[in-house]
């Protein structure tokens, strides 16, 4: 049975608590509907970049000197998995949902023979991954710096990813993010981004209304998709990384808002026990009073 | 509609401006042209340049970019710029940033590389120097 002054000392210390958390969870929901909004302001251009590889991708059709970022290596040996999470914890699941989607799929990789390489954006997944793959670790970008992501710093990923599939560092490139659905729903995914040419283009409304396979083509195609697909990549790099940005902060205001109603209910609790032991004590008071009374 | 057409100018950060227009014209990398409605559909590349688009009667807009490329149809053009700023708000600090990135980037280049890195370049300084304000 603790006593009194321990009960006092407890519930003030978990008012604390709720303190913090409530103030985090209120931060969190600010860079949240800023994170979505440039999120929102991002997708016209991505979904215009896309739209042009499309229509470039089905006029390339068949041809086989289409570049290498857009059909690969021919090969799918080496693969490269880019995690990317959060610089910050307390963000319930994020992190780890992201990281256990990675680790199932290297383990699968590893499984069928194929080698694997990770590049981590973002400490969190970096420490999580490093107990299991630290042999497979062959990059980390660090944006502890960055208080929002930018496009440069997408420019940058993009351009290390690219130097490095130049280099014939690895055949298949995957990045794993989470999709923000909702505030509670953030969904961990992943997507190919080299070779870029995976699925046939959908006929997106866009490509469809405009009869995307009749477009003309100054310079040549082939002279277009080298200067484009290094910058597709890079507005799909841009969009995981605002997705994730939007994901995280949902993450941690529903992490932080349930940390409050705990730390609520914690605080109803101590307080009951507390009563009942201040009242426990006054009444073992008076009985002995009343007792010592009786006695005389 | 025949006498107007959907303009986008979209940027990675944002949907710089969406509008009707009658004419577009753009610096493209085989030499600059002006879209009009009805316009075949076309994808071209674009060096750094000026762009500037017409809308209802005389009233026109332009933009300055660092390369980019537009999508042109019969009824709509829409131009993925990295960067772009609308010319009033140019100043001589971007345009120079954008000189030494490109200069950057023709650094260790060869072959068919170097001669686009120094096109890229030589583009730029032209712009930087026709926009000096």
């Amino acid at each position: 049975m603790p006593s009194l002054k321990d009960l006092r000392l407890r519930i003030e210390s978990v008012k604390n608590t709720r303190k913090i958390t409530k103030a985090m969870q209120m931060v969190a929901a600010a860079k949240l509907r800023k994170a979505q909004e440039s999120a929102v302001n991002a997708r016209p251009y991505a979904e215009g970049i896309n739209g042009v590889v499309n229509a470039l991708t089905a006029s390339l059709e068949g041809s086989d000197n289409a570049p290498p970022l857009l059909k690969g290596t021919g090969s799918d040996q080496v693969q490269l998995l880019v995690a990317m999470s959060a610089e910050r914890g307390l963000c319930g699941s994020f992190n780890s949902a992201i990281v256990k989607l990675v680790r199932i799929r290297a383990r699968e990789l590893i499984g069928r023979g194929k080698t694997v390489k990770i590049m981590t954006v973002g400490k969190k997944g970096r420490e999580q991954l490093r107990r299991e793959f630290e042999d497979s670790l062959i990059a980390h970008v660090d944006l502890s710096h960055v208080r929002t992501v930018g496009y440069g710093e997408a420019q940058a990923i993009a351009g290390e990813i690219t130097g490095r599939f130049d280099a014939g560092e690895f055949d298949v490139a995957t990045i794993f993010f989470s999709t923000f659905r909702s505030v509670i729903v953030q969904e961990p995914t992943a997507l190919q981004l080299i070779p870029a040419m995976t699925s046939p283009p959908e006929d997106t409304a866009r490509g469809a209304e405009k009869g995307s396979s009749f477009y003309e083509f100054e310079p040549g195609e082939e002279e277009i998709l080298d200067g484009l697909l290094p910058r597709a990549l890079t507005a799909r790099v841009f969009a995981a990384l605002l997705e994730n940005a939007a994901s995280e902060q949902g993450s941690r205001m529903t992490a932080m808002d349930s940390a409050t109603r705990n730390a609520g209910d914690m605080i109803d609790r101590l307080t009951i026990e507390f009563n009942r032991s201040r009242q426990a004590a006054i009444t073992k008071e008076l009985i002995e009073i009343i007792s010592g009374a009786e006695a005389l | 509609m025949a006498d107007s057409m959907d303009f986008e100018l979209l940027t990675p950060d944002r949907r710089l401006v969406q509008c009707a227009v009658e004419e577009v014209e753009v610096p493209g990398t085989e030499g600059d042209f002006t879209a009009l409605p009805g316009h075949m559909p076309l994808i071209t590349a674009l060096r750094p340049g000026t762009l500037r688009i017409r809308t209802d009667g005389s009233e026109s807009r332009e933009f300055v970019l660092s390369g980019g490329y537009v999508e042109i149809s019969a009824s709509s053009a829409t131009v993925l710029a990295e960067q772009a700023v609308g010319k009033a708000e140019v100043t001589r600090e971007r345009l120079d940033a954008w000189v030494s990135d490109a200069q950057q980037g023709a650094e260790g280049k060869i072959g068919v590389e170097k001669d686009r890195a120094d096109k890229y370049l030589n583009d730029m300084l032209a712009l930087s120097r026709s926009s000096g304000n």
